[in-house]
């Protein structure tokens, strides 16, 4: 009896062994994957390493000299910390807050159409805009809002002849507005999918029952259409607060000009501008920069992933 | 569903519901003109006067219409060579994305392959955690990548969420006891993957064939920061640096002399770019739609 426990490990480790063999071509299908992921993704997470030290061209990120944590707290204690982190907080906090309730109630309004070509027709015409690129749908805001030649300026002088609005793109204070709502028009029909997608799974009986019961319409949305939509917004919100510190480079850095800079620099468009926009790139002060958001960022969704995990009974989290 | 609509009519609507219904469709007509009008108002500005666009006199529908701003457009020696460009990398980069994708989703479909756990963590986890900017960019400089195309269609060869996505479909839409029945009958794990789940996944290939191929004809960063050699930019590289400019120099058009003296060309420029650099994928808009709204659907079920 005390010897069994050693032979059998052994036939656990055997039989492992064979399985592995037994499945070799499905490891040499993971051959590329796994090169790539290691390649691309692993060892620049090894290259971090550059944000604690003082990076010189040549003698490249490992021969290069520690420096600590120099950078980071050259971050924190300049004026950009705070205008940046603001920033990028103040954009995708409005942003949550506007698209999530919204997006619940457009798909809440788009579910009680009963006629199918018309509903169909209207999603069609909502989910056009998220295939607009970035760098299109901000080229079309700069031409529609041009006080002089956009349609902007137009509408305006249909009201007050011969006057030019003001020019909202070339203030500060507009910036956010702008960014949050275009936002808004590009992504709000195509943010509805999943919560219609929910909303289809419905019970019929439960609407026949309340309907032979009189509810109305409006009734059966708030006890019905709406509590089916909980569990899927629940999750959806909460994978929206993961990435409250993750705001896109694309659109910010497009938007930006040297007026609405102090609205729009966010900490991906800063780390760009130090690291690899100008003359004499700071790598390593924009690598501490970047890594800073970086932790947080994965900080925040750890614990955002663990809390959907909680509310969902482990069936929702994302790993 | 007719069910359901039966009983609507069967149900008299008490007031209250009409009123809602009106409610509802006037706000929703209301977006869905929100959405539609500034895209009417580009493509008709797009084929207007000059002069006409100039002085404001476009609302709804073209004014005077010409085809002189895609005249100016097809002539602009940049966006040719951009259309080429994106054109190549939309192609080979999304045939890299499939292969790589494919390759990594099927063996982690399998839940007899042993390490799956482990070979799944080491990827989900990059979604969470990167190195950055910097380090990334650094690497394409060491692989001597800056400046080729490899910088463009490399770096990006797999997304992980594409690639769970895929996985997804394989488990749930593809029965396991094909797959048993296939190992009786002595199918190897390769043979498997070519002659029975592939042919069976043609849904999923298309949904993330679309999601890698418009992801592609829209990219601009990755361009931004690899990129310097004009020939070798891509569209939307050269659409930010006409759109974005405040004066189009005539000197990028090919017969400069023919754009000379028209007034308003380079807005007129600028708004048919917009629609050209669009036409693409809001044409094929409509016959991919559903593929889209499928993928976001299998991709809810996981994450």
């Amino acid at each position: 009896m005390t010897n069994t426990p050693l032979p059998q490990l052994d036939d656990q480790r055997s039989k492992l062994m064979k399985q592995v063999r037994q499945r070799w071509q499905l490891y040499l299908f993971l051959l590329i994957p796994v090169i790539y992921i290691l390649v691309f993704a692993y060892y620049p997470m090894l290259g971090v390493q550059i944000a604690f030290k003082n990076f010189q061209p040549r003698k490249g990120i490992w021969g290069s000299e520690w420096a600590g944590l120099v950078h980071f707290k050259a971050f924190f204690s300049s004026f950009y910390f705070s205008r940046t982190v603001t920033n990028t907080i103040r954009l995708s906090v409005y942003y949550l807050l506007v698209n999530f309730p919204l997006s619940i109630i457009f798909a809440l309004m788009i579910n009680i159409i009963v006629n199918k070509k018309l509903k169909h027709t209207l999603q069609t015409i909502l989910y056009i805009p998220h295939f607009i690129s970035t760098v299109v749908l901000v080229g079309m805001l700069m031409q529609i809002l041009n006080p002089v030649t956009g349609l902007y300026g137009n509408i305006y002088r249909l009201f007050v002849p011969g006057e030019y609005p003001p020019d909202i793109l070339s203030k500060a204070q507009p910036f956010t507005h702008l960014y949050v709502w275009s936002g808004i028009w590009q992504n709000l029909g195509w943010n509805t999918i999943v919560y219609i997608a929910a909303l289809s799974g419905t019970d019929v009986e439960l609407h026949e029952a309340a309907q032979i019961d009189g509810a109305t319409r409006l009734q059966r949305i708030i006890h019905i259409d709406f509590p089916a939509l909980l569990p899927t917004a629940s999750i959806i919100l909460i994978l929206n607060s993961g990435s409250i510190m993750n705001v896109g480079f694309e659109k910010a850095y497009l938007m930006q000009n040297s007026i609405n800079v102090v609205n729009s620099e966010v900490i991906s468009t800063y780390v760009y501008k130090v690291g690899l926009s100008g003359a004499t790139n700071q790598f390593s002060y924009a690598a501490a920069v970047g890594l800073f958001n970086n932790v947080i960022n994965g900080i925040l969704l750890l614990i955002v992933n663990s809390l959907s995990k909680k509310l969902s009974d482990g069936t929702r989290g994302l790993f | 569903m007719s069910e359901a609509s039966y009983i609507q009519q069967k149900i008299t609507n008490p007031k209250e519901d009409k009123l809602l219904y009106a409610v509802v469709y006037s706000i929703l007509f209301l977006f869905a003109l929100c959405i539609l009008y500034p895209i009417i108002f580009i493509i008709s500005a797009s084929f207007s006067d000059g002069t006409e666009v100039q002085l404001g006199r476009v609302y709804l529908l073209p004014v005077k219409p010409t085809l002189d701003g895609y005249q100016a457009v097809f002539s602009h020696k940049n966006v040719l060579i951009g259309f080429r460009n994106t054109l190549f990398y939309t192609l080979a980069g999304t045939a890299i994305n499939i292969i790589v994708t494919l390759l990594c989703a099927y063996p982690l479909s399998r839940k007899d392959m042993p390490f799956r756990g482990f070979f799944m963590f080491l990827f989900v986890f990059t979604m969470f955690f990167s190195g950055g900017l910097i380090p990334s960019y650094l690497l394409v400089t060491q692989l001597r990548m800056i400046n080729t195309v490899w910088a463009l269609l490399l770096p990006g060869a797999m997304s992980v969420y594409n690639m769970i996505i895929t996985r997804t479909f394989f488990d749930s839409n593809v029965p396991v006891e094909l797959l048993e029945a296939s190992q009786i009958d002595g199918c190897s794990d390769a043979r498997y993957f070519f002659s029975i789940l592939l042919p069976l996944s043609h849904a999923v290939v298309a949904v993330i064939a679309l999601f890698y191929a418009v992801g592609h004809w829209n990219a601009y960063f990755s361009a931004l920061i690899y990129i310097r050699d004009p020939n070798l930019q891509p569209l939307q590289l050269i659409l930010r640096n006409i759109l974005l400019a405040t004066r189009i120099s005539l000197n990028e058009f090919e017969d400069p002399d023919l754009m000379e003296g028209k007034i308003g060309l380079e807005y007129l420029v600028k708004y048919a770019l917009i629609v050209v650099s669009s036409a693409p994928i809001i044409a094929l808009y409509p016959f991919i739609q559903k593929f889209f709204v499928k993928g976001v659907m299998i991709g809810s079920i996981k994450g």
